[in-house]
């Protein structure tokens, strides 16, 4: 195996990385923290988040969600000045319908295709509603932002679903319903060899109406009619998505806390991932708890035991002794306490490493208060990079004894 | 309020943001549900979630299947509630083959919430049947909980007539009345998770009008007094006449630091969710010692007896 890698090899060599995880891991800060530290290093860098938390989007400058990326002023994220002058710093919040219309337009044969298409009450539900459309249109986003955007560094977050990597599969969900053998038929009444099958799919057709409703299958004949000759257009740019994923540019970074059920998600991702040849490159375990020393949970509650009689004793002979006793024994409680919940970290955190192969690690604490602006950006960057820029202000570190 | 009030309405609806720890509190109600001698069923929506590991069983499946004494769990998928509901309508022939065709995929992406439906719809009919004293859903994350448990309003205007639309109406009139149908809100006392509360606390009484219960504050550290510096550990091992080096009292001090800061931090936000959202709130602690497994839910459902017994009588809406 070769060396291991680094998150400075991650924002300084890739050119897409992409930000997994299950939801509330802080994926979309993780996302941010590479796009600004690629941005401090010379890059032109933008950041595609989906849905983040408000204050995070203010800082990044996004009131709303955009179809194209917006640049963020320099001296909001360099203030000292310090970075290249060909550092660039861009962000948007995909909009999932706009960029799907765009796709169409862009696919149509003609004005008057892509109109009867954008009209239908159908094509209006998978736009916003078809499970798998968001991570769809992240990746058609991405896409877009490769060819036309002249970024060098394009960082993705993803969807926080359960089935976060769903968006591997996302190009392929539009063409399986494209290809949906009743609705085919549906558009070619008139060959004669269909007869027989066309009348059974419109029995059929006419059951799934008492259970729907006639409106709603209307719609998708229409809809169906109206996409005839597209489906060529879009099958091949769900394969250029998906070769642009597995090419050696693009980078995968997991994102997960050190909690059992993240963990289990975690893995279960790199082992999809490596299932399709991606090679996760980065793991970043979020909101690690302190480890306070190395001695055992055993020894230290044996300890706050021991103490527990004392007082009992003292309890007897004198007041202030028993109060010094209960104090000193519940201290060593809760040490015990969170050495127990290091170790568990730690213990949950290892397999997902082996699975990682050699993928950079990083462990962020806890922090003091919530990630949302540059200077706690800057912070969470100084447990990613051996030589990240310094925070903006002086906010305090947190003890560092953190990674497992 | 005593536990049987708490859970009066006949279904309670778990919800909150990604890693809050609904499952658990899932789990931890349908504890003190059954310890109070209520039958439990929960119901999994999303699948592959750890509910079943809270009680030490293997994942639950579409059939029913005991969990603990009195609390049995399934999952509700919207293929097999849909096969189900064809089934009882007269409508088995097509019913395979909607599924199998892949048509099912085709018209529930031509009807937005039409899957969501199908699973309300279900849950309607398991709440009419008495299936349990309580229904416990384990609701899907925040967002999507409120498209979920939108679906049925939304869906009018796509589908007017027929089985689909007569089923929406009575999926509303059960979330609409507050002695059938409840959600209880669960969060993490830090900021985001808490803005977050809030806003789907707004979303689903203004726009769904579904009856909130008491919001569930999870994870919370326990109080731990002031913090302490290193010379202060050492006079009290001095004082006591016991050892203690130098690195483990720099450790007590630090792990006691850290737990009052964190304590501070999270009293404020749960204060702060007081004060944004006027409903009574149940804190549930951290629990530092395992996984959360049988013996750590037991011990929640105690702490959240406890709570419950501390809300006023007058918390119950019904």
């Amino acid at each position: 195996m070769s060396d291991p890698l680094s998150f400075d090899d991650v924002v300084g060599h890739r050119h897409i990385v992409v930000c997994c995880g299950t939801g509330g891991v802080g994926k979309t800060t993780v996302a941010a923290v590479l796009a600004v530290e690629g941005a401090r290093r010379g890059r032109n860098a933008v950041v595609v988040t989906i849905d983040p938390a408000k204050r995070l989007a203010n800082t990044l400058g996004l009131d709303s969600l955009s179809d194209t990326p917006h640049e963020i002023e320099r001296d909001r994220w360099d203030p000292g000045g310090k970075a290249p002058d060909r550092g660039r710093l861009s962000a948007l919040m995909l909009d999932t319908k706009s960029t799907f219309d765009h796709l169409v337009v862009k696919h149509a044969a003609d004005d008057d295709q892509a109109q009867r298409i954008l009209a239908n009450t159908f094509y209006r539900n998978v736009s916003t509603a078809l499970s798998g459309t968001q991570e769809y249109m992240a990746m058609e986003k991405l896409h877009e932002l490769h060819e036309e955007g002249g970024y060098d560094l394009i960082v993705v977050d993803t969807p926080p679903t359960r089935h976060a990597l769903d968006f591997l599969d996302a190009p392929r969900r539009l063409t399986r319903l494209l290809d949906n053998r009743i609705f085919r038929l549906l558009m070619m009444p008139t060959r004669a060899y269909l007869k027989a099958v066309g009348a059974g799919v419109q029995a059929f057709l006419r059951s799934v109406s008492r259970v729907v409703g006639s409106a709603v299958i209307n719609d998708v004949v229409a809809f169906f009619r109206a996409f005839e000759g597209m489906e060529e257009g879009f099958r091949d740019r769900a394969n250029e998505v998906l070769a642009l994923l597995a090419d050696g540019s693009s980078s995968f970074v997991l994102v997960t806390s050190p909690r059992r059920d993240a963990v289990e998600e975690a893995t279960y991702f790199a082992e999809r991932l490596a299932e399709s040849d991606i090679p996760v490159e980065g793991l970043v375990v979020n909101r690690v708890h302190p480890r306070f020393g190395d001695e055992r949970v055993e020894g230290l509650r044996a300890r706050a035991e021991t103490l527990t009689l004392k007082r009992a004793e003292a309890g007897v002979a004198a007041g202030d002794g028993a109060a010094s006793a209960e104090r000193l024994s519940s201290l060593y409680a809760n040490l015990a306490d969170f050495r127990q919940v290091a170790e568990r970290e730690r213990h949950h955190v290892a397999g997902v490493k082996a699975r990682a192969g050699r993928a950079a690690v990083a462990y962020v604490p806890f922090l003091a208060r919530d990630v949302y602006d540059f200077d706690a950006l800057s912070e969470v960057a100084r447990h990613l990079f051996s030589t990240a820029t310094e925070p903006v202000g002086a906010s305090p570190a947190q003890p560092s004894r953190s990674g497992p | 309020m005593d536990l049987a009030s708490f859970c009066s309405p006949r279904v309670l609806i778990v919800a909150g943001k990604g890693g809050v720890g609904k499952t658990t509190v899932t789990a931890t109600l349908a504890t003190a549900a059954a310890r109070a001698g209520l039958s439990v069923l929960i119901v999994e929506v999303e699948g592959k979630s750890g509910l079943a590991a809270c009680f030490g069983k293997p994942p639950l499946g579409y059939e029913e299947a005991e969990l603990a004494p009195g609390i049995r769990g399934r999952t509700l998928t919207p293929d097999e509630a849909l096969l189900d509901y064809l089934h009882s309508h007269g409508m088995r022939r097509i019913s395979r083959r909607l599924v199998r065709s892949g048509a099912l995929e085709v018209v529930s992406s031509a009807v937005p919430g039409m899957k969501d439906i199908l699973v309300l719809g279900k849950v309607k009919s398991l709440e009419v049947g008495r299936a349990a004293d309580l229904i416990l859903i384990d609701a899907p994350a925040a967002g999507h909980a409120i498209s979920f448990l939108m679906s049925p309003r939304g869906l009018g205007d796509a589908v007017r007539v027929g089985p689909i639309s007569k089923q929406s109406t009575e999926v509303i009139e059960m979330l609409s009345d507050p002695a059938r149908c409840q959600v209880v809100l669960v969060t993490i006392p830090e900021e985001t998770p808490v803005s977050e509360l809030v806003d789907t606390a707004f979303a689903l009484e203004d726009r769904i009008g579904i009856q909130l219960g008491p919001v569930v504050v999870n994870g919370c550290f326990p109080d731990f007094g002031s913090p302490v510096t290193v010379d202060e550990v050492q006079s009290l091992a001095d004082e006591l006449g016991v050892f203690v080096s130098p690195r483990e009292a720099l450790d007590l001090a630090a792990a006691a630091d850290f737990r009052h800061d964190r304590h501070a931090v999270q009293q404020e936000q749960a204060d702060r969710l007081a004060a944004r959202l006027p409903l009574p709130q149940i804190r549930l602690p951290f629990v530092f010692t395992a996984d959360i497994g049988p013996d750590e839910i037991d011990v929640l459902a105690a702490a959240f007896e406890g709570e419950v017994a501390a809300l006023p009588a007058a918390a119950s809406v019904s």
